[in-house]
C-alpha cells in the first residue's frame, strides 16, 4: 500500500514536474533524426558515406567522415550553401541555399546523433544584448585585441578576407551572419583551425563578433574603403587611375599644338 | 689631303657619308596666333591669369570648406563621401591645377617661340688639348718627385687609408651591441603558456584537434582577470610593460596547435616528448624576415608567412616546404606542469627569427 501510494506520488510529481515537451521532445527528436537521415541519403551520402562514415578513395579522401561533427557544422555548411557541393574543388564555394531552415534542422539533428559534436549556438551566446553599454564598449575593445590576434591574419584587419594557397581563400566576414561566424569558429570549417570553447571562451567569442559588427556600421571617414584590402587596391587605384590620367594629360596637351592648322587658317584669313 | 686622311684614320673616326638626300633643314617658322595677333595675345594673357584666378579662388573655398562643414556626422554627402572630404579634396586638388594649367597656358601661348637645332660634337677633346694635359700631368708627377721618393708616396697612401679607421669606429656608436639578446628569449623551463590578449593560463584538455591558438609566455599578458593577475604575483611573475614588453613580445609568441598524433612526423629536432597530445608549439616569427605568421591550413597543418609565402610544416618540425625562410620554425618543447597546464620544457633551443651574422649555423 505505501509503495503503491510512493509509486502513485512519484508519478504524479514526476507528471507535474516532468517537462511535458521533454516526452513530446524525444519524440520529435526521432522524427527529426529520421526526416534528417532521409534527406541525408538524398544530398550527402554520395560523399560522405550511407551512415555519415565518410569515403575514401584512391586519391585521397572523397568526404570526410561526419561522425563528431556536430549540429553546428552541419548548421554552418549547409546554410551558407558550401554543403551539398557543386562540384570538387579546392574549396567549397558558397552559393544560394537550397535547404529550408526546418530541413537544415532535421539534416543537423541526424549528423549529431552520429557522435558527440558542438550543437548550434542559441542567440544569447553570439549576442552581447544582455550587457550594459559600458560592458558592451569594453567587451567590443576585447574582441577586436582578439580579432586581429587570432583572426586578422588570414581574414584581413577589416574582416575582408584574403587569399591562402593553392587557390583557396578566407572568405570575408561581411556578408556572414553572427551564427555562422560563431559556428565557424567553433567547428573549424575546411582549412580554417578551431577556435574551440577552451580555446577561445563563448564571451570573447560573442566579443570578437560584436568587433565585426562595430566595424560594419563604423563610417568611412576616409573616402572609397576600396574593398578595405590594404595597399594591394589602394595602390592599384593610385597607380591606374592616378598615375594613368597624370600620363593621358600629358599626352593630351603634347598632341594639341598651340599652332594648329585651325587657327592658322582663321589668322591668314585676318590677314586677307 | 693624305696627312688630314691619316690624322682621321688615327682617330677611329668613320670617313663622312655623302648625305644620299639632301639635308631639308628646318621648316619655316610658323607664328602663332598670339604672336601676329594683338587681340589674341591679350585674350591669353586674360586666360592665363584666369587660371591663376582661380587657383587662389580654390584656396580660399578649401579654408571656407575646412572651417565650415562637419566631418564627423556628414559622412556619405556625395556618393558615399563625406562633404569635408569632397570639398577639402576637390579645392585643393583644383587649386594646384589652376596653378599648373595656367603655367602650361602660358608657355604654350605666350613664352619665346624659336626653334632651336644644336649641333652634336665628337666627345673627344681636340688632339692638342689631350698631348698638353698629358705633358702638364706628367711634368707635376716629375717636379713632385713622387716617383723617386717611395717613402712619402707609401706613407702618404698609408695615412689616406688610416683616415678611414676613424669612420668605422665611429660605426661604434650608433647603439649598444646585441650581445646574447638576439639569442635568449624569456622563455624558460616552467614558463606557462598563457592565452595572447586574455593572458590566461592553458591545459592540455581545452583544446581539441584542429585548435590553433595565438600565445604568449606568461609575463608578456596581462591578464584580463584580476584573480588571474594576483594568482600570477603570488607566484612571483612580474608583468613586462612599455619597451621591454614589445621587445620580448617580438621574440617570444608563439603559436600552439593540437593534431592527430598520428599525423605527426617526429625526427632528431623535433622529439616526440616535445610535444603533449598531439599539442605542439612553434615561434610566431617567421625565420625569413621575421615577420609575425598565424595563417594555418588546419588540414595540411601548414603555417603561410603573407609577406613573402614561406610555408612551414608544424606536423613536421616546422619543416620549410616552400618559400625563401631558410630555417625550420623553431619548436618550444612543451610539458604538462604539476598542477595541470601546459608550461615550456626548456627556452628555445636555437634563437627565433631571421638569420644574422653572429648566429651560429647548423
Amino acid at each position: 500500500m505505501v509503495m503503491l501510494l510512493g509509486l502513485l506520488f512519484t508519478g504524479t510529481l514526476y507528471a507535474a514536474f516532468a517537462p511535458a515537451n521533454a516526452e513530446k521532445g524525444s519524440d520529435n527528436q526521432d522524427e527529426q533524426i529520421a526526416a534528417g537521415r532521409e534527406l541525408f541519403l538524398v544530398g550527402c551520402a554520395f560523399c560522405h558515406g550511407q551512415n555519415g562514415e565518410g569515403i575514401n578513395s584512391q586519391n585521397g579522401q572523397y568526404g570526410p567522415s561526419l561522425v563528431g561533427v556536430g549540429a553546428a557544422a552541419v548548421d554552418f555548411q549547409v546554410g551558407t550553401g558550401r554543403m551539398p557541393m557543386a562540384q570538387p574543388g579546392q574549396q567549397a564555394a558558397t552559393k544560394d541555399n537550397l535547404y529550408s531552415d526546418e530541413e537544415i534542422e532535421q539534416l543537423a539533428a541526424y549528423v549529431a546523433s552520429l557522435g558527440p559534436g558542438p550543437s548550434i549556438p542559441t542567440s544569447d551566446e553570439y549576442s552581447l544584448d544582455n550587457l550594459t553599454g559600458e560592458q558592451k564598449s569594453e567587451a567590443i575593445v576585447r574582441g577586436g585585441q582578439l580579432f586581429l590576434a587570432n583572426c586578422s591574419a588570414c581574414h584581413n584587419f577589416e574582416g575582408s578576407g584574403g587569399a591562402m594557397p593553392w587557390g583557396k581563400k578566407a572568405p570575408s566576414l561581411r556578408e556572414t551572419s553572427d551564427k555562422h561566424i560563431y559556428e565557424a569558429m567553433l567547428t573549424g570549417p575546411q582549412q580554417m583551425d578551431v577556435f574551440s570553447n577552451g580555446n577561445i571562451a563563448p564571451e570573447d567569442k560573442a566579443a570578437i563578433i560584436a568587433y565585426l559588427n562595430s566595424i560594419e556600421e563604423n563610417p568611412g571617414y576616409g573616402g572609397f574603403s576600396l574593398g578595405g584590402l590594404g595597399p594591394v587596391s589602394e595602390g592599384m587605384f593610385a597607380w591606374i587611375v592616378g598615375i594613368g590620367g597624370l600620363v593621358g594629360f600629358a599626352y593630351w596637351i603634347a598632341a594639341h599644338s598651340a599652332r594648329s592648322e585651325k587657327t592658322e587658317t582663321g589668322s591668314e584669313e585676318t590677314n586677307a | 689631303m693624305s696627312e688630314n686622311h691619316d690624322a682621321e684614320s688615327s682617330n677611329n673616326l668613320p670617313a663622312p657619308i655623302e648625305e644620299p638626300i639632301a639635308n631639308p633643314g628646318l621648316a619655316p617658322h610658323k607664328p602663332r596666333p598670339t604672336d601676329i595677333d594683338p587681340r589674341a595675345e591679350r585674350r591669353a594673357e586674360r586666360q592665363v591669369a584666369a587660371f591663376f584666378i582661380a587657383s587662389m579662388v580654390c584656396a580660399v573655398l578649401f579654408c571656407v570648406a575646412y572651417f565650415t562643414l562637419d566631418i564627423k556626422d556628414e559622412t556619405d554627402t556625395f556618393i558615399g563621401l563625406g562633404a569635408s572630404n569632397v570639398a577639402l579634396g576637390a579645392t585643393l586638388g583644383l587649386a594646384l591645377m589652376f596653378i599648373g594649367i595656367g603655367i602650361i597656358h602660358w608657355a604654350r601661348k605666350l613664352m619665346g617661340d624659336v626653334e632651336i637645332s644644336e649641333q652634336r660634337h665628337p666627345a673627344a677633346s681636340s688632339e692638342e688639348d689631350r698631348e698638353a694635359t698629358l705633358a702638364a700631368l706628367s711634368a707635376g708627377l716629375e717636379e713632385s718627385g713622387i716617383g723617386r721618393r717611395p717613402l712619402i708616396r707609401n706613407t702618404m697612401i698609408g695615412a689616406l687609408g688610416f683616415v678611414g679607421l676613424p669612420l668605422i669606429v665611429g660605426l661604434r656608436d650608433l647603439g649598444p651591441l646585441p650581445g646574447k639578446k638576439l639569442e635568449r628569449t624569456v622563455w624558460k623551463k616552467d614558463t606557462r603558456i598563457v592565452r595572447d590578449v586574455t593572458g590566461t593560463p592553458v591545459r592540455p584538455e581545452q583544446l581539441e584537434v584542429g585548435d590553433l591558438m595565438n600565445a604568449q609566455p606568461e609575463g608578456l599578458v596581462t591578464p584580463h582577470s584580476e584573480e588571474i593577475e594576483k594568482e600570477g604575483h603570488s607566484r612571483g611573475v612580474e608583468y613586462l610593460e612599455g619597451v621591454d614588453l614589445q621587445v620580448e613580445k617580438s621574440k617570444s609568441s608563439v603559436i600552439l596547435l593540437r593534431m592527430e598524433p598520428k599525423d605527426q612526423t617526429f625526427s632528431k629536432r623535433s622529439p616526440e616528448n616535445w610535444s603533449v597530445n598531439g599539442i605542439v608549439a612553434f615561434s610566431k616569427i617567421c625565420t625569413h624576415v621575421g615577420c609575425p605568421i598565424s595563417l594555418n591550413e588546419q588540414q595540411s597543418h601548414h603555417l603561410l608567412c603573407p609577406c613573402h609565402q614561406s610555408t612551414f610544416d608544424l606536423a613536421d618540425g616546422g619543416r620549410v616546404v616552400f618559400g625563401p625562410a631558410a630555417r625550420p620554425l623553431p619548436q618550444l618543447p612543451l610539458k604538462i606542469s604539476e598542477d595541470g597546464y601546459l608550461v615550456a620544457q626548456s627556452g628555445f633551443l636555437e634563437p627565433v627569427g631571421p638569420s644574422y651574422w653572429e648566429r651560429d649555423s647548423e
